[in-house]
């Protein structure tokens, strides 16, 4: 078996489409090796996205793929999940997709622990319409519905997942390549539902409205922002989002600190493990056709 | 041999509705709770785990929709039911099943809207949403049950169509046939004529597999997620890979696909019931032959519950010397055009089409656009939150507000 992550890449579909200095590209390939380094057969494997720049990215995915709606990837993949346990299932999503219009599917995929796992592109914005603000945005961000500075603070998606009862939730940045990898390596392994935020340039956008320098510097900028848990400054549970300071004022950059590893880490029972109880008491409660008839 | 009884039970339509998706094949249910629906998701919440299948309550209706598609891709009869309310959230995934083909059932259970209106109330005010709710150009097929057996009938008859054809199909249902009861005899589950999607004919792994490539019927075979196979499932316009184009030739040939496929079989699809008299035998296809006697006879076309007073009516104006029969449309998508032809062709020129429905005027705009001006078409109906009663209908007949 070949352990090479191109063999999960549709090289016919080359070049990429996103923007020179996008973070989607490197999280595809750490997706794609993640893959690899389980030697994930690749009819066995659902990929689910939304629509935006990362929810593209099935385009490039020699799995199975649905290129849903947008904001209702996970919803879509419950729905494969909850009737095929045994596949691996994955979402790819953006911060609007996941945590915008689709944030209701998200906390409730959390809550009901179905084994999907969501790999979150969070660029602050929608990068696919032109950059406007997401429900990460932080407060005092210039985008192009909040030319004078967002009114809104972001969520933290991490807290949320984690709020919401996910299995597993971790944080990474587009240039922990390794990181990246090992942590979704990690999701994918977790029964329940598991989150690996990514936080990720859109130099097109985010990065120009925000005078945040080139490409190159917001990379930089990644790499010296972030804490792993457990280092100093990256001693909180769930973390600083890449976007935001939850607790303090309002600010007009992004935060000083993004806290990145495992923030989080269950044994609650999964969906389908629970599901698999209830189908054995219908059936020994004898259900289906004698209760109907009886009703 | 032993032949299992004919199933004699007293139920309500969304009982009935729910049984006849079991024995369709339905393995697969996704809904939020929503009156005058919810017994379909109970009973179904109750009844799949012990067959194989299974049940999810989602979190609103968007998400429902959602994991149905998700359900069907991997190879399971897949279903919704819901109510006016939660049908509209619905739309967006309804275009996607259509544009990306993927089989299910949507049970559509009207009530008075528009909004929350009068959540146990009948009426019939979805029938063009049901029809134009998602946006683009489409393919759906709607089928309208009047009874509790319908309900079944007509179950079983969305499944097949919508497996068959790899299109959404709807069962518009209205709030008194949901919640009537009715003893009804079922069928020997043993000799039902039970369909499914067409499989690919090719094995998993051939180098020639094309997803989307069309059999001669227009449908490509289906294949399912997880057993072999491996593809690209997309909502916007796509090659025969499933993979995006913007090609405007290729765009072009799968939004006509996607209506071909129906339109051939519109004949077999598209239902009606005439009803000439009280008796068994007195309902059919066709109107019988001799029909009508005289110029001034009346065609009551209705559909749903509201065709249980009109076909009331008719023989209520049939006793007080009034030619009327009862036109029931058993399919409202695709149209039976050619029942309407026929209706036309019957009256005119003096008579006319009585179309009465418990909306303010929906599907009398279809009719009307199927007479193409060969007969008189007219509307009867209101909401008033009950079932029109068929001495007002029977009054309409060759009566108050006929105008020449
Ligand atoms: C129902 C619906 N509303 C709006 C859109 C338009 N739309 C497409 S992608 C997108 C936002 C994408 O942002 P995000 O999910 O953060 O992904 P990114 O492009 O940043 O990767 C929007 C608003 C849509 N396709 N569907
Ligand atoms: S717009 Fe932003 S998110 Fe989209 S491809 Fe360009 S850089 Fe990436």
């Amino acid at each position: 078996m070949s352990l090479d992550y191109r063999r999960y890449l549709d090289e016919t579909a080359l070049p990429l489409m996103w923007c020179p200095g996008c973070g989607d590209g490197t999280i595809l390939k750490a997706l794609l090796e993640a893959f690899a380094s389980l030697g994930l057969e690749r009819e066995r494997v659902v990929v689910v996205t939304g629509i935006g720049c990362w929810g593209k990215a099935d385009d490039y995915i020699r799995t199975n793929a649905i290129h849903g709606t947008h904001g209702r990837a996970l919803a879509v993949a419950t729905g494969v999940k909850a009737y095929r346990p045994d596949l691996t299932v994955v979402a790819l999503m953006g911060d609007g997709d996941c945590a915008t219009i689709g944030g209701n599917h998200f906390i409730h995929a959390a809550r009901r622990n179905i084994g999907i796992t969501a790999v979150v592109s969070n660029n602050l914005n929608y990068g696919m319409t032109g950059g406007q603000f997401s429900g990460t945005t932080p407060a005092g961000s210039k985008t192009s519905t909040s030319p004078y500075g967002h009114a809104e603070d972001g969520f933290d998606l991490c807290r949320l997942a984690d709020a919401a009862g996910a299995n597993f939730v971790a944080r990474t940045t587009a240039y922990h390549y390794r990181q990246m990898v090992r942590l979704i390596k990690e999701a994918l392994l977790e029964p329940g539902f598991a989150m690996v935020e990514v936080a990720s340039p859109c130099p097109t956008y985010y990065g120009r409205l925000n005078r945040q320098g080139s490409a190159r510097e917001m990379w930089r900028s990644l790499k010296d922002r972030a804490r792993s848990v457990g280092e100093e400054g990256g001693e909180a549970r769930t973390g600083v989002a890449p976007g935001q300071r939850p607790d303090e004022e309002p600010r007009s950059k992004p935060a000083d600190v993004i806290v990145t590893g495992v923030l989080v880490r269950r044994t609650r029972p999964d969906f389908a493990a629970r599901y698999s109880d209830v189908c054995r008491r219908a059936m020994k409660e004898g259900g289906g056709e004698a209760q109907l008839d009886a009703r | 041999m032993s032949r299992i009884s004919e199933r004699q039970i007293l139920m309500q339509g969304n009982e009935a509705c729910a049984k006849g998706a079991i024995d369709a094949g339905v393995r697969f249910f996704a809904g939020y709770p929503i009156t005058p629906s919810s017994e379909i998701a109970e009973i179904l919440a109750h009844d799949l785990p012990s067959v194989g299948g299974k049940f999810i309550q989602m979190e609103d209706e968007i998400g429902s929709m959602a994991a149905v598609i998700g359900a069907s891709l991997t190879g399971v009869k897949a279903m919704t039911a819901t109510s006016g309310p939660g049908f509209s959230l619905k739309q967006e995934n309804i275009g996607y099943a259509a544009m990306a083909e993927v089989p299910c059932l949507i049970v559509l259970v009207q009530r008075a809207g528009p909004s929350t209106g009068l959540p146990t109330s009948p009426a019939q005010g979805d029938a063009m949403q049901a029809r134009w709710g998602t946006h683009g150009d489409h393919p759906v097929i709607v089928m309208a049950p009047a009874s509790v057996r319908e309900t079944y009938d007509l179950t079983l008859a969305c499944v097949n169509w919508s497996e068959i054809l790899r299109v959404p199909a709807i069962l518009l249902m209205d709030e008194v046939v949901a919640h009537m009861r009715e003893n009804v005899t079922l069928p020997d589950p043993r000799e039902l004529d039970i369909h499914d999607r067409p499989g690919p004919t090719l094995p998993p792994g051939h180098p020639d597999f094309r997803p989307y490539l069309p059999g001669p019927d227009d449908v490509p075979p289906m294949a399912p997620f997880g057993q072999g196979y491996r593809y690209h499932v997309t909502g916007l316009h796509h090659d025969e890979r499933g993979y995006p184009v913007h090609d405007g030739a290729v765009a072009g040939e799968l939004g006509r696909r996607l209506l071909r496929k129906l339109e051939r079989r519109e004949a077999d699809i598209a239902r009606v019931e005439w009803v000439w008299g009280p008796g068994r035998g007195d309902r059919g296809p066709r109107p019988p032959d001799g029909w009508p006697s005289g110029r001034d006879a009346t065609v009551v076309v209705s559909f749903g519950s509201t065709a249980r007073s009109a076909e009331a009516a008719c023989d209520l104006a049939r006793s007080q010397g009034r030619e009327a029969i009862l036109l029931r449309l058993v399919t409202l998508w695709p149209f039976p055009d050619a029942a309407i032809v026929e209706a036309a062709r019957k009256v005119a020129p003096g008579g006319e089409i009585l179309v009465v429905e418990m909306n303010f005027g929906q599907v009398v705009r279809e009719v009307a656009r199927a007479a193409a001006g060969q007969a008189r078409v007219r509307h009867f109906g209101y909401v008033s939150g009950q079932l029109i009663p068929p001495d007002e209908i029977a009054r309409e007949i060759g009566g108050r507000g006929r105008t020449g």
